[in-house]
């Protein structure tokens, strides 16, 4: 999976088939990419990694933007995209890797002589100036005469809808006009490259979507690049021309923002990017899947026979009626919520599952419905995993340390005290205990995804690995567990 | 009863210190002022301020004085200011400590610091009079230049050094066209903890200078100390606060247009 990760920032831009294709040809085909498309991509980022102290923020981050593209950076919180763009921006250095801009190596220069400018978080406008200097600021270190500087405050001014402003204090403007100003100050200077960090988070909802188009706009009227990043997928969705999504320092898929809604390559995407149904699936054979003990005719092709999948179904593309016997899905509405323009039920198939759907039309909670799911509307993903595989070493025959601390095991032949090894645990055969101490390990939930009928965990252990572990019981992001594994589920083999 | 209510009433709680505001600022200057306006056999009069404005040793020791609060004010901004940048300034300096040693004197009594300047003249020979004056009241009064610029420094969002370096200033123009106008407001807090007490210092001076240069509030002290002229020394205490009034008011107004505050 690592090698899909790398791989597909670069094979994307040109093929957007990269999802399918890459785990095929790892390498071969984003090295062709590179040499061939080289000239179009005003900035590329090549394999760069961010460490602050020992903490990694940036693992290998591949990203390549072409001229006068709108690409969005998404994430959750904490997960280095705001570090990503502050190293193209230059205030921070990167740890490994090469940023360039236009083909020339960048990563050295300091970040006042890039030719990119930045829209900051909290805007960051001079208090001690006005409007008028703040947008000025640029242009005048650039000793650009006065007249020329008065021309374009005032057309910069008037793009931004803040003319008459010039004068005014930045702490007398609202939010929104202080938004505008810190955009006026940036593009004034006509950079090749406009980064934008979270323009939008301060904003409320109204006064967003309205910038949200003037923004897009903008980056029609202007022809520049812009690099914009967001926590807010339907920001990104909106605004974007290709979206790049990252987890956890990692990139996890760059592609058009249909692309990325209609085909996440992992459960991670699929969840973030929308609402989903994400199920366990086994791939029969092409353009078979069987899941919720239901063989569905599927569009995927190229999985192993017999490969275990995960299933993306998009909440409005089940269809749901009336109690119909021939129908292959059979359920009852748990509950029914209206959204606004569709209404959002929970079904609970007959089989156990739970699904969400959306669809125009109420069905009450308690109605016996019926539910079809078209072929070209099923998702297969590869799994990431399939088993946690962790790396141990033996203290004695009954013991074994993995994640930092020693758990019991059955008597193991044949490997003796300080052997490394690697041990297998299955998902379900994990315990987490509410209370710390009961547990062999101690680790913070870091991921839920809803499995249609479990959970499955991430949890980020204290040793700093991840384990993942499949529960019906319901855990919280961030809480802290207890983590136990009974001697018998430990599957030992000596490392070679 | 009763006074359980006076205590429970969380408004009747403010009564202590209004009492102490009364009997210790208000009263006092209101003294200040009477006496400022009353001749030796008690009637209403101006003499006290004609006398100021005429007898030539109080408006020279007056204009003297600010001559020596000037200079010393400049001198501590010339060397406070750089050490304030430099105190702040991470990447020159990661040490609180150091801090604390230069905010440090700010604890020891004024009067002991005074006579360890002149036991350090004596040791180096040098003679006590205006320079040691000077010297002292620099060294005195350095850390109350140091601390607030320090503070509005320190509180100087990161991000516009990054705005400013993003719109392509470098090292020099960050200072000049962001950090220094930004750090005016602690400028003006440091000016007034040192101009205006040093107008009206009187023990330092007659230490530093064996009582030969006397500074404005040598001349207050040495006329409220004698019982015939205690109305002409209130007279001078009441046009002093009034410059620190004056003063006050300006350097707030400043403070409002710049709107980061400092010490004060």
């Amino acid at each position: 999976m690592t090698n899909i990760q790398k791989n597909c920032p670069i094979v994307q831009l040109t093929d957007k088939d990269c999802t399918q294709r890459a785990p095929d040809i790892p390498g071969a085909v984003s090295a062709n990419n590179i040499s061939n498309d080289k000239k179009t991509y005003i900035i590329e980022i090549d394999h760069v990694s961010k460490w602050f102290g020992d903490k990694q923020v940036l693992d290998d981050v591949s990203l390549f933007v072409k001229k006068g593209e709108f690409v969005t950076i998404l994430g959750p919180s904490g997960c280095g995209k705001t570090t990503l763009l502050r190293l193209i921006a230059g205030f921070n250095q990167v740890s490994e890797g090469i940023i360039r801009m236009d083909g020339q190596d960048i990563t050295q220069i300091p970040p006042h002589k890039r030719p990119m400018n930045t829209v900051f978080q909290r805007y960051a406008l001079f208090p001690h100036l006005n409007v008028y200097e703040n947008i000025a600021f640029g242009l005048k270190l650039k000793k650009v005469d006065e007249e020329e500087i008065d021309k374009q405050v005032r057309s910069v001014l008037k793009l931004v809808g803040l003319t008459d402003y010039e004068e005014r204090n930045v702490d007398s403007l609202s939010g929104g006009q202080q938004q505008r100003v810190a955009i006026a100050r940036a593009i004034v200077n006509k950079p090749q490259v406009l980064l934008l960090d979270e323009p939008l988070a301060a904003l409320d909802l109204k006064m967003r979507k309205d910038m949200q188009l003037e923004l897009k706009q903008m980056h029609k009227d202007l022809g520049i690049t812009f690099i914009y990043v967001t926590h807010d997928q339907e920001e990104a969705l909106t605004l974007s021309d290709t979206i790049v999504v990252m987890n956890k320092g990692k990139v996890q898929q760059i592609g058009k923002p249909t692309d990325i809604y209609n085909e996440p390559i992992n459960p991670f995407v699929a969840d973030f990017i929308g609402d989903s149904n994400i199920l366990n699936g086994i791939m029969k054979e092409d353009r078979k899947v069987q899941f919720m003990y239901h063989e569905f005719d599927c569009v995927d092709e190229g999985f192993k026979k017999d490969e275990h999948v995960d299933v993306v179904i998009r909440p409005e593309d089940i269809y749901i009626m009336q109690r119909n016997q021939s129908a292959m899905l059979n359920g009852v509405v748990s509950t029914c919520i209206f959204k606004g323009v569709h209404y959002e039920m929970v079904v609970i198939t007959d089989n156990g599952y739970e699904l969400i759907i959306q669809d125009y039309n109420a069905f009450e909670a308690g109605e016996e419905v019926s539910l079809i799911i078209k072929p070209s509307d099923i998702h297969v993903m590869h799994k990431e995993r399939y088993t946690n595989t962790l790396v141990g070493t033996m203290e004695d025959e009954n013991h074994v340390t993995i994640l930092d601390e020693t758990f019991e095991c059955l008597p193991q032949e044949g490997l003796e005290s300080g052997d490394e090894v690697n041990v297998e645990i299955k998902f379900d055969n994990i315990e987490l205990m509410d209370d710390i101490e009961d547990g062999y390990a101690a680790g913070i939930v870091s991921f839920i995804l809803y499995k249609g009928n479990h959970y499955h965990l991430t949890v980020t252990t204290d040793s700093g690995e991840d384990i993942y572990v499949n529960t019906n019981d319901v855990w919280d992001d961030g809480d802290m567990v207890g983590i136990k594994i009974n001697p018998e589920h430990l599957k030992i083999s000596k490392r070679v | 009863m009763k006074l359980s209510n006076l205590i429970t009433k969380r408004s009747n709680w403010v009564i202590p210190y209004v009492l102490f505001l009364i009997l210790f600022t208000v009263l006092p200057l209101l003294l200040i002022g009477v006496y400022a306006f009353k001749s030796n056999d008690g009637g209403f009069t101006l003499q006290n301020f004609v006398k100021f404005a005429t007898q030539s040793e109080a408006l020279n020791t007056f204009i003297y004085s600010i001559g020596i609060a000037l200079i010393t004010t400049v001198l501590c901004i010339l060397i406070g200011y750089p050490a304030a940048y430099i105190l702040s300034n991470a990447e020159l300096n990661r040490n609180k400590t150091l801090v604390m040693l230069f905010i440090l004197p700010m604890w020891i009594n004024v009067l002991m610091r005074s006579l360890a300047t002149v036991a350090l003249f004596d040791f180096m020979h040098l003679e006590l009079g205006e320079g040691a004056l000077i010297f002292g009241l620099v060294y005195d009064f350095l850390p109350f230049m140091i601390y607030p610029i320090y503070n509005t420094i320190q509180k100087i969002d990161k991000s516009y050094i990054e705005a400013a370096q993003d719109l392509g200033a470098n090292k020099l123009q960050i200072f000049t066209k962001v950090i220094w106008p930004l750090s005016i407001p602690g400028i003006v807090s440091g000016i007034l903890m040192v101009f205006l007490p040093t107008i009206s210092t009187f023990a330092i001076s007659e230490i530093l200078t064996l009582n030969n240069k006397r500074l404005f509030g040598s001349i207050i002290q040495d006329n409220i100390m004698m019982s015939d002229t205690m109305n002409y020394g209130a007279a001078l205490s009441l046009i002093m606060l009034i410059i620190i009034a004056l003063t006050s008011v300006i350097s707030n107004k400043e403070d409002d247009n710049i709107n980061e505050g400092g010490l004060i």
